[in-house]
């Protein structure tokens, strides 16, 4: 299936001619997301006619502009609903949706849970910088304690939002976090959620230099990759250590970030569901003429 | 898979040609003659007939209903619909076309078809969610943020609320711009006659879609395949013209030109020209005994019922009154109006709420004749005299 090789040729493929060059700062993680997103989709073959990208507002969201489909940039925190129209219009589209922090788990939060809760047929792609970046580094909901932000400049004392437990408790088909500085694991885990029937929800932890990294001491990417190491651990470890380990060593990871699948199961999804609705009521219908004949 | 449009079904379930049924219900009728196949709702009082109508039947029609988790969700998913080809639509009341206002100029700056019915009801706030109201009036022309130009209609009757629905839709498919029907609480839960058209004469606009070669295709410029038309072709998602549709200023191309003075100009005055070049064919009024009026009442929707009579029982007095009732109030037909300010000496505006539509109805008069405000608010509609009233006054 795979047709390009090198990251050139991927690019030449899926990138938007005319859109150079991106709003995005030297280091930003946004990029590698799409390219991850970009290899997924080229193992897969989808026809890039029939998938499409919608987005809010906020750095993340400007991902669409960049890629060679049809796009929809939308209002913040909106996308979600959106989306749902677009494939709601026709089933069969591929609907791919990337957001941030703020506009999925802040302003979206509500669009996000009932999307979830629905299970329409989407991929969410949550790029989660702990910051509103393009408005120039105020507090998000996924910031974790203590983290300096411009509207929260002595440290944020608000208990981080976990997206990826929300979105398994809502029953989501498919949740998966990771780092962007794992590369492989990102693409398999993309490739899943995109085949996946129903909801599925990807969050990548990536670096904003310029307006996280500048005011929490992780200036550059090797500090933010450093970061990510520290302060994460595979679910699979995780529950180990809190089933097995020692009181200190369950005391050093306790506030970790897991990262890995949080779930993959096989719910119906919205559409499937109306499918059978729209069957169902065609058969009670002709049955009612037949009885009237 | 797609829906397309099955004139026999749709029939078959809206039932007989005659019916007496709800305002809200009509409304449900007209989207789905129209070609509605997608309808995303939250309930709202007292517009909620109007998705429980839609969630009944557009599955055995082949669309879609999905209740959202609020308005804002709703408009939302209605703008992704008509962007993946589906004519869309949902309803609602004061509060939630308020939460709708972002969207709503989102769907101007994209120019995406859709059509959304107000059932008003009285504010500010939650007001009187059960009875009816015109106080959304301006709020459909200004509501949202920046320059754009509005389409709404105001049904006066149960088979308008029908009729203006379909309208709506062809505005709004022939303009690429959202459209209203700007009904209320009255109307929306008036019982009345309806008579469904025929397949026959029933004349729907769709969008002109984009044919031509994908590579010489610009998406947000002037119609490439008709002449001197502001309104451009419309690439449906999926149909390969991969078009990048942004709220953002942008250019011909869909790029966002957000620092560029210029574009923002070319687009804004674009988006707003397509309308305001057809004002004059988007005039749509009704005119009771105009031609020797010296006191005319201009009115619309609900308010136009008691106003008939105040003007039957002013003719019968001997008083020279007529009516000049607006059936599409955006845009305002200003030459009708400024027409009618030259002949009489007085406009009185009948309106449910404190003076709307007053003034552009004022400004259009330019000071040709005295034009006042009849207000009444409060969830009731006028009594005749209470208009009568005005006649009299000095």
């Amino acid at each position: 299936m795979v047709e390009v090789k090198t990251a050139e040729e991927l690019n030449k493929k899926f990138l938007r001619e005319g859109m150079w060059p991106t709003i995005f700062c030297n280091g930003c993680g946004h990029g590698v997301v799409l390219e991850y997103t970009f290899w997924a989709l080229e193992e897969l073959g989808w026809d890039m006619d029939k998938t499409m990208f919608a987005s809010g507002i906020g750095c993340s969201s400007r991902l669409p502009g960049y890629i060679n489909a049809d796009g929809l940039h939308t209002t913040h925190g909106r996308a979600i609903a959106f989306a749902t129209g677009i494939k709601a219009a026709d089933p069969d589209f591929n609907v791919i949706v990337f957001t941030g922090d703020g506009d999925c788990a802040g302003i979206g939060g509500n669009h996000f849970i009932h999307a979830a809760r629905r299970n329409i047929d989407m991929t969410v792609i949550m790029i989660n910088n702990f910051i509103y970046g393009m408005t120039g580094g105020q507090l998000a909901p996924t910031a974790p304690l203590g983290s300096i932000a411009t509207t929260a400049p002595y440290g944020n004392i608000e208990h981080p939002f976990d997206i990826c437990e929300l979105a398994k408790a809502l029953g989501a088909n498919y949740v998966a976090r990771w780092p962007v500085s794992h590369p492989y694991q990102p693409i398999k885990s993309i490739k899943e959620g995109l085949q996946k029937k129903g909801f599925s929800l990807l969050e990548f932890l990536a670096p904003c230099p310029t307006a996280y990294g500048r005011r929490n001491k992780l200036g550059d990417i090797k500090k933010h990759w450093a970061w990510y190491d520290d302060n994460t651990i595979l679910i699979e470890d995780y529950d180990k250590i809190m089933k097995y380990g020692s009181v200190k060593e369950k005391e050093e990871v306790k506030d970790k970030m897991q990262i890995g699948v949080f779930q993959d199961i096989q719910k119906p999804g919205f559409f499937e569901l109306y499918d059978q609705l729209m069957e169902r009521l065609k058969v009670e219908e002709n049955k009612k003429r037949e009885g009237k004949k | 898979m797609k829906y397309k449009r099955d004139p026999k079904r749709i029939r078959q379930v809206l039932g007989k040609k005659v019916q007496f049924i709800l305002g809200d219900m009509a409304c449900v009728y007209g989207g789905l003659l129209a070609g509605c196949s997608f309808f995303g709702g939250y309930p709202i009082t007292p517009a909620s007939e109007v998705a429980e109508g839609m969630a009944r039947r557009l599955p055995r029609v082949g669309g879609t209903y999905i209740q959202m988790e609020d308005e804002i969700g709703s408009i939302a998913a209605v703008i992704g619909a008509a962007w993946g080809g589906a004519k869309s639509m949902t309803a609602t009341s004061g509060p939630g076309f308020s939460l709708m206002m972002e969207n709503y100029g989102f769907a101007a700056m994209t120019e995406t078809p859709c059509v959304i019915v107000n059932v008003q009801r009285t504010g500010p706030s939650t007001g009187q969610p059960t009875l009816g109201a015109q106080g959304d009036m301006m709020q459909a022309r200004w509501g949202t943020h920046g320059d754009f130009e509005a389409i709404a209609f105001a049904p006066s009757t149960v088979q308008e609320c029908m009729d203006f629905t379909i309208e709506a839709f062809n505005l709004s498919e022939k303009y690429r711009n959202p459209a209203l029907v700007m009904t209320d609480g009255e109307v929306g839960h008036l019982r009345e006659r309806i008579i469904i058209p025929e397949e026959k004469d029933l004349k729907l606009i769709d969008r002109v879609e984009a044919t031509i070669d994908k590579k010489k295709f610009i998406p947000f410029t002037n119609s490439q395949t008709r002449k001197n038309c502001k309104v451009p072709d419309f690439p449906t998602f999926g149909t390969g013209y991969r078009t990048y549709v942004t709220g953002l200023t942008h250019n011909e191309k869909g790029f966002p030109a957000t620092d560029k003075q210029p574009d923002h100009e070319r687009l804004v005055k674009r988006i707003t020209e397509k309308i305001i070049d057809d004002a004059d064919k988007l005039v749509s009024v009704e005119k009771f005994n105009l031609d020797d009026a010296e006191i005319a009442f201009v009115t619309y929707g609900a308010s136009a019922r008691p106003t008939e009579s105040a003007m039957e029982m002013g003719r019968k007095n001997g008083i020279k009154v007529g009516m000049l009732r607006l059936k599409i109030v955006w845009p305002v037909p200003e030459k009708e109006v400024h027409k009618l300010a030259k002949q009489v000496d007085k406009i009185i505006v009948p309106e449910m709420n404190l003076g709307q539509m007053v003034h552009p109805i004022r400004e259009a008069a330019n000071g040709n004749c005295e034009v006042i405000c009849a207000p009444k608010i409060g969830g009731e509609i006028h009594y005749p005299d209470e208009v009568y009233k005005y006649l009299e006054a000095k």
